[in-house]
């Protein structure tokens, strides 16, 4: 994967670590409290039956993002 | 436990919150946590009371506070919100820092995940910065042995340098532990010394820079360290809740305003900005708890979460994603509906037994007609209907709902309809307020919280009322089953069961529609950024709910009844048999109305009976009994088939019954709706902006589907 890899090219079952965020405001906030810090592993876990959100399995917990946010998460594989 | 009739209809009204000591001597003890951690469920626990659980994150958007008697000492439990910070992103996080900050609680209970443990500390450390007195209760030790994941107590205890107790608070003994380590906390015999966290070197200057100062002008009020931290983040909400605490303004103060330059001198020169040291201090807390987790809790079985992950697949994917939901919906109210029937007739047999009886006492007392038909025909005969026809259901609906809710699934609701949602430019999580709504739409309103933006929260508050609640609900049962179902038995309750998911998908449309009608127009905006939290699935406590639902269902009807709709019954009796200038009052109030009415397909008394019913939503039928009766030859009213008669000799025909249903889903909400909404939005435009949107929609839905179907029939 290249540079502009993020979280949203994620398929189901694969992991990536985080390398950064571009988010800003109060979900830039809300990503790093549930502990989306940059190194950490993310695995994608699948979308929502209409294709957006997805979910990820974030520090053990699963939280769904949407395309939009996901897509502000820089991730390396 | 679902909802339950603390948190539905007058009561889901927030109140705030002012502790109650009794005595001096009483400890006032926080309750927080990550959302959905059954924080809920230890408070309950150890209070014995009954606030709203389910497994789903947000559920406790207001405080509340509780006793508990342990050792000789009283113990006052405060349940704050759930969050997953302390530092103020939202409304909550900000409840729940200014109680912990200025609150003045004697000690503070983090209570964690165990399943999810790493997450948790986050606000552990958080909150050890702000106080010393700390319990950590790691909750849900029972579903974390069910996943073999091993959590040395100790050794975190030991870290952390705080008492760490282990829970199951579904067994209540186990909450025994946290109030034993709250009394030697509070006593004394227990130390705390709660570890330092480090920040990055340039972090650690800067504070060195502040403490000594903050500790002279603030200390012992609050920890310098921790302050110094704040003053250094400029956190606005936490200065302004620091003025009105403290009593002055410290970030004026010429010696820190200097010293706080001189900090963020040095902070720049190391090239960290504003931003960039809030990402620090975040990243700190996580991997100070990434470490400690590293050497306390194992994981002894890969893949601990497979089941959970295969029931989401087939819960949440393409194929099956929809239709389960709404096969699951039709069960509930088949369900609800085969087995309301029974209990239903058998109420109403006995309600109607009873007032033969009390004819018969009134005419041997030689009571006068008014009399009998004041108390008999007026209160006695709508608390009957409102008790035969709306508790059934309603004892057989909740339990079942709070089944589902318990159980994890109402997050996964929100999963599949999130994006349709986004593209109404709403919150996904406005599913989970909407789910709310059918138990009662003030409860589904205060449930609002959980949105933060708010604009979709406003659009969820506005929409909320397109979902029938526990006082329409049994009113659209009843209509469909009188004229939409011929067939008795199975047959005919998987029609009504149909029949009835039909209406409520076309509820949950009509929110859609709403929702983006709102925010094309008058709450313009673009979707905004959220996370959905998906939890574990956990199994609920089928018999404790059923029996603890049914009981709580029947006695917030059984309230009603008694407070609304026995008032109500007299005073629409009155209004139906004394005539004023050659008429009554309702005649004349219907007969003003017919016109419109007529229009929309109803009658001036189904009309009026939706505006009389404006209290509460159960009266409405009721009404229109007493007014066509009143005109009418008085009957023995004990089936719904000889109500039907009743309401085919007034004219009603199946598109009456279509309209009325319509707008039975589709109008005002009702008085404690209307006032939660006031409360919350604390703005009188947007209560009757509230008011305006369902009941606008509604009107043009049941003046189009009048006109077609006129054409058609």
């Amino acid at each position: 994967m290249n540079d502009t890899a993020t979280l949203k090219d994620l398929k189901r079952g694969q992991r990536a670590r985080v390398r950064a965020l571009s988010s800003t405001g109060g979900i830039r906030r809300r990503l790093l409290d549930i502990g989306l810090i940059e190194g950490t592993e993310v695995e994608c876990l699948g979308k929502s039956p209409a294709g957006d959100p997805t979910a990820y399995l974030i520090r053990g917990a699963v939280i769904a993002l949407r395309s939009e946010d996901s897509g502000q998460i820089y991730i390396c594989k | 436990m679902g909802l339950t009739s603390g948190s539905t209809g007058l009561r889901a009204i927030d109140r705030g919150l002012v502790i109650k000591r009794q005595s001096a001597g009483d400890f006032v003890v926080a309750l927080a946590g990550n959302p959905n951690v059954g924080k809920s469920t230890v408070f309950n626990g150890l209070t014995g009371l009954n606030q709203h659980t389910g497994n789903w994150p947000g559920k406790t958007v207001t405080s509340a506070q509780g006793r508990c008697v342990c050792g000789g000492n009283t113990y006052i439990l405060v349940d704050i919100p759930g969050t997953y910070s302390l530092m103020a992103h939202s409304a909550e996080e900000e409840v729940a820092r200014d109680f912990i900050c200025f609150g003045g609680p004697d000690a503070v209970v983090v209570v964690c995940d165990a399943t999810c443990l790493e997450r948790n500390l986050n606000l552990v450390l958080q909150t050890m910065e702000i106080t010393d007195r700390v319990v950590v209760c790691v909750n849900l030790m029972d579903e974390a042995k069910k996943k073999k994941i091993r959590i040395d107590l100790e050794g975190l205890s030991d870290k952390l340098g705080v008492p760490v107790v282990g829970t199951a608070a579904r067994k209540k003994r186990s909450l025994d532990r946290i109030m034993q380590a709250l009394e030697g906390l509070l006593s004394g015999e227990t130390k705390s010394a709660p570890i330092k966290i480090r920040y990055t070197e340039p972090i650690e200057e800067a504070i060195a820079l502040l403490e000594p100062l903050v500790r002279e002008r603030a200390g012992g009020k609050i920890k310098p360290r921790w302050l110094s931290l704040k003053l250094l983040d400029g956190d606005e909400t936490l200065l302004k809740a620091l003025r009105e605490n403290l009593g002055f303004d410290i970030s004026e103060d010429g010696e820190i305003q200097k010293a706080l330059e001189r900090a963020w001198q040095l902070l720049t020169e190391k090239g960290i900005g504003r931003e960039g040291l809030r990402d620090k201090i975040v990243s700190c807390l996580v991997l100070t708890a990434e470490a400690i987790c590293l050497d306390t809790v194992s994981f002894e079985k890969i893949g601990y979460d497979a089941t959970d992950r295969k029931i989401d697949r087939i819960l949440t994917s393409r194929l099956t994603g929809f239709p389960i939901m709404l096969a699951l919906l039709a069960l509930i109210f088949w369900l609800t509906i085969t087995g309301a029937n029974y209990p239903s007739q058998l109420l109403s047999d006995l309600f109607f037994r009873l007032q033969d009886k009390l004819t018969e006492f009134f005419i041997y007392l030689n009571a006068p007609d008014w009399l009998h038909g004041v108390l008999v025909l007026g209160v006695y005969r709508v608390l009957a209907w409102v008790v035969s026809v709306m508790l059934p259901p309603m004892a057989i609906f909740f339990p079942l709902f709070t089944l589902l809710e318990d159980l994890g699934y109402l997050p996964r609701v929100a999963f599949n309809l999130d994006k349709y949602f986004k593209k109404c430019s709403a919150c996904g999580k406005q599913a989970l307020t909407m789910a709310m709504g059918f138990g009662c739409n003030a409860a589904g309103i205060v449930g609002c919280r959980i949105i933060d933006s708010p604009r979709e929260r406003l659009i969820a508050i506005i929409t909320n009322n397109f979902v029938p609640c526990n006082g329409r609900f049994p009113t659209l049962i009843a209509i469909l089953t009188m004229f939409f179902v011929t067939s008795t038995g199975v047959r005919g309750s998987v029609v009504s069961t149909l029949l009835l998911t039909c209406l409520i998908v076309l509820g949950v449309i009509m929110t859609f529609v709403a929702s983006k009608l709102l925010s094309i127009t008058i709450l313009k905006g673009l979707p905004s950024s959220f996370t959905l939290e998906l939890p574990p699935y956990r199994r609920p406590q089928i018999g404790k709910v059923i029996v603890r639902s049914i009981f709580d269902r029947t006695l917030f009807v059984l309230g009603r009844a008694v407070t609304v709709a026995a008032p109500a019954g007299l005073v629409i009796w009155v209004m139906a048999n004394f005539t004023v200038g050659g008429d009554t009052l309702l005649n004349r109030f219907s007969g003003f109305l017919d016109p419109f009415a007529r229009l929309m397909g109803l009658d001036g008394v189904i009309l009026m009976a939706f505006i009389l019913g404006f209290p509460a939503n159960e009266i409405v039928v009721p009404i229109m009994i007493m007014t066509y009766m009143s005109t009418g030859s008085i009957l023995e009213l004990d089936s719904l088939m000889e109500l039907k008669q009743l309401f085919v000799d007034n004219g009603w025909t199946w598109i009456t019954a279509v309209s009325t249903m319509l707008f039975s889903l589709m109008h005002w909400p009702c008085s404690t709706t209307c006032l939660t909404i006031k409360k919350e939005t604390q703005s009188l435009k947007w209560t009757l902006i509230s008011f305006a949107v369902p009941t606008i929609l509604g009107i043009a839905v049941c003046i189009a589907f009048t006109s077609i179907a006129r054409l058609f029939a």
